[in-house]
């Protein structure tokens, strides 16, 4: 405990002496944030020389405070979140000494966003089935194939891409994961329109696109292994509910509506709404148990169920919303195809939330893979019939 | 609300294992089966071990009364465990009901409480089971002259109880009183849930020793306390339900296959497994907001209440139909947990009740 509390000051001191050093309000920017990195400030738990300090990842809401406090400039969190949440943990984890020195900084800093160049037209729940191909040419891999559902392709600088690199082998087996530079000339990036009219995701092409030999990630046929760290991250990121406070997040939307139009009040929708208020805070409190446990080194199982839940109460919440509004919810704000910066579930109007909490039970694990994961991993049930396992990839009926 | 520890500490987890051992030692299935045929020999035996031998019965009864000085936290985990049993004890109505009111009526109650807390005595509040903690006590029980004389149906832990706490009209308002249980006809009921079985009383200028004058405030904060820790009971019923139906899914086969390995039941009791363990976190947070003394420990408790009330029943449901034939049968003690999870719902206000109470806290207000 009192070792606890001097790191925790010796923490303090540290960001307070970099603050008084560099004066957020003098300091241009980018030289500030590359000072915080250098100055291990960036994230903690990263090790010293990667703009951390090797300490416990819970310390880091602290340093940030203390930085937003100061008014210090901030890193594109909102653009860069593939980057910050699942690039930068796989790196860390599996880089060389190279990769690292050369890749986090700049990711860090936001001068640098990545995207994520993993599910295709043909491989999407199936991810290790992806079709695009890697071919060795002396020091460079040659990449052919097409990637979809890419948030921010259109202005990233570098993509963690999964390709197979030997179709001869079963699926898990013949894949690599490569770091791939997105201004390679074979890259060709296109909007993915959705339902709700705006395009928020890509689709990406590429077409001989040359990646060094030095910008594989992990050994040549490790990429299952390296993708899987890379989608334990991103579940961490969905599952932990952001600290959403009481009647907050999309139950908080729904809320206000109500509150602002009793006009539309009947019984039934009261009823409904009281549910859901209940299943709401029930997730919350739910999220907020595993935050302690995974800070005690509990496993959490409910990571998985946690996101099924997030996914059933947004769908049901917005919907309610559309139908609470009656007249109201038949106009929609806007069909124009625009590109967001990033996604906010709870913004715009009713019929964007409602249409866009449709894709919450598809992305990032869909529910229905989410329950086999459950079932399999948490309760032991027997594990689905696997045809695919052990033939080779080529001969895959696809 | 400030966030609260959910998890159990080890003091926390040393008495559960204590509890769990001796339920799995004294309170087997066959013998709760019982109940339904007449035969309450279980119940006198498991309550005095529970009661003295494990000191379970003072937990929420302070040091100076003789109590153990715990919390609604230590209190939850035993009717986690209690739930998982289907035990027939009056845990819940003595040892917490019963001595949340106690607590708030001073000298007056304090040899009561210290009989309590000893577990020589139980006690039973005279209310019927369903009665929610935001309804005005409805009695018919009218106080004269220190005498009773009215009735009250359906009350739960009155069987066991050898002290009743009676509210009676008395003029305007309702008072609260100490009655012998040999005072009163208790007549018992052929119960859906024969492990709470309950008792319909009458009195006839029974005598009583006064408690409180205006006791209906007392009341509604004794049953909210009964209401939160409910939850634990439920969510501890609801666990196990779903162990016992994975644990037998893993096991029975057809078609050539363990019956557990096709999709359409694997999702069923993965989205069972999600629910239950939201009961538990809700359960949880009813429990510790109620030992913080949070503010908001109401709304956690009629939370934990409208959610964990139906998950119950939904497990139980759930572990009958997956369970098959075998489900349906006297043998299986899968009925015991839907009887109980069933009776549990109505329990201490319907989930209804306590969402139109959430109305008022979370301000939702109804249509006009």
């Amino acid at each position: 405990m009192t070792d606890e509390t001097t790191v925790r000051e010796d923490l303090r001191r540290r960001a307070a002496d970099f603050l008084a050093a560099h004066d957020p309000a003098a300091t241009e920017p980018l030289a500030f944030l590359r000072a915080r990195y250098d100055a291990g400030l960036a994230w903690v738990n990263f090790p010293e020389g990667h703009g951390g300090l090797g300490l416990p990842r819970a310390l880091q809401p602290e340093v940030d405070r203390l930085f937003a406090r100061a008014g210090a400039p901030g890193n594109n969190v909102r653009g860069n979140g593939i980057g910050l949440g699942m690039a930068a943990p796989t790196i860390l984890a599996f880089g060389t000494e190279e990769q690292k020195k050369r890749f986090l900084r700049p990711l860090w800093t936001g001068e640098e966003i990545w995207c994520q160049l993993f599910s295709e037209p043909g491989a999407g729940s199936d991810l290790a089935g992806l079709a695009t191909r890697a071919v060795r040419d002396g020091d460079t891999w040659v990449v052919d194939g097409q990637k979809v559902w890419t948030s921010h392709a259109h202005n990233a600088r570098f993509a963690i891409l999964v390709a197979r690199t030997n179709p001869d082998v079963p699926k898990h087996q013949g894949l690599t994961y490569f770091l791939c530079d997105m201004a390679d000339p074979g890259v060709e990036v296109r909007p993915l329109r959705q339902i709700t009219g705006e395009a928020e995701f890509n689709e990406v092409f590429l077409t001989g696109v040359r990646i060094p030999d030095s910008y594989r990630l992990g050994a040549e046929g490790d990429g299952w292994r390296v993708a899987n760290a890379t989608l334990n991250n991103e579940r961490v990121a969905i599952g932990s509910g952001g600290g959403t406070p009481r009647g907050g997040g999309m139950v908080g939307v729904v809320s206000d509506t109500w509150r602002e139009r009793p006009e539309r009040r009947t019984p039934e929708l009261h009823d409904r709404l009281l549910k859901l208020w209940v299943e709401a805070e029930v997730a919350r409190v739910t999220g907020q148990r595993l935050g302690q446990k995974l800070r005690q080194g509990q496993p959490g199982p409910e990571g998985s169920a946690m996101k099924l839940t997030f996914a059933r109460l947004n769908q049901q919440l917005s919907g309610l919303e559309v139908e609470l509004l009656g007249e109201d919810g038949l106009r929609y704000s806007d069909w124009t195809m625009v590109r967001p910066d990033g996604v906010d579930f709870t913004g715009r109007d009713a019929g964007y939330r409602y249409l866009r909490a449709k894709g919450n039970s598809i992305e990032g694990g869909t529910s229905e893979i989410l329950r086999n994961i459950v079932a399999e991993r948490v309760l032991g049930l027997p594990p689905e019939h696997r045809v695919d396992k052990h033939v080779p990839w080529k001969e895959l009926d696809k | 609300m400030s966030e609260l520890d959910l998890l159990y500490t080890d003091v926390e987890d040393d008495l559960r294992a204590s509890v769990r051992a001796l339920l799995a030692d004294r309170c087997g299935a066959p013998g709760v089966t019982a109940l339904y045929d007449g035969d309450r020999s279980i119940v006198s035996g498991l309550w005095k071990a529970l009661a003295a031998d494990l000191g379970l019965a003072g937990l929420l009864v302070p040091e100076e009364h003789g109590g153990a000085g715990a919390s609604a936290r230590e209190a939850a985990v035993v009717l986690e465990e209690l739930g998982r049993s289907v035990a027939p004890v009056p845990f819940l109505t003595s040892s917490v009901v019963a001595t949340a009111l106690l607590l708030e009526t001073g000298a007056a109650g304090a040899a009561l409480l210290a009989g309590l807390a000893a577990g020589e005595r139980t006690a039973a509040l005279a209310v019927p089971l369903s009665a929610a903690p935001q309804d005005a006590p409805r009695t018919t029980v009218r106080a004269e002259g220190g005498r009773l004389t009215g009735t009250v149906t359906s009350v739960a832990g009155a069987l066991e109880a050898d002290v009743l706490l009676v509210p009676a009209r008395a003029g305007e308002t309702v008072a609260l009183y100490a009655v012998p249980a040999a005072e009163a006809v208790r007549t018992p009921v052929v119960s859906l849930d024969m492990t709470r079985q309950l008792a319909d009383l009458a009195f006839d200028t029974a005598s009583g020793e006064p408690l409180l004058t205006d006791a209906a405030p007392a009341i509604g904060r004794a049953l909210l306390t009964g209401a939160a820790l409910l939850a634990s009971e439920q969510a501890g019923l609801a666990q196990w339900c779903l162990h016992a139906t994975v644990a037998y899914l893993k096991e029975r086969k057809q078609f050539g296959r363990v019956v557990g390995g096709y999709q359409a039941l694997k999702h069923r009791l993965a989205d069972l497994f999600t629910d239950v363990e939201s009961a538990g976190a809700a359960a949880r947070q009813a429990a510790a907001a109620l030992a913080a003394g949070d503010p908001d420990a109401e709304l956690a408790a009629v939370v934990a209440q409208a959610y964990c009330g139906d998950l119950a029943v939904r497990a139980a449901e759930e572990a009958v139909q997956l369970h098959g034939g075998i489900g349906m049968t006297w043998e299986h003690p899968a009925h015991l947990y839907l009887k109980r999870a069933k009776a549990d719902q109505i329990a201490l206000g319907t989930p209804a009740a306590h969402r139109a109470r959430l109305a008022v806290l979370a301000d939702l207000p109804p249509a006009p």
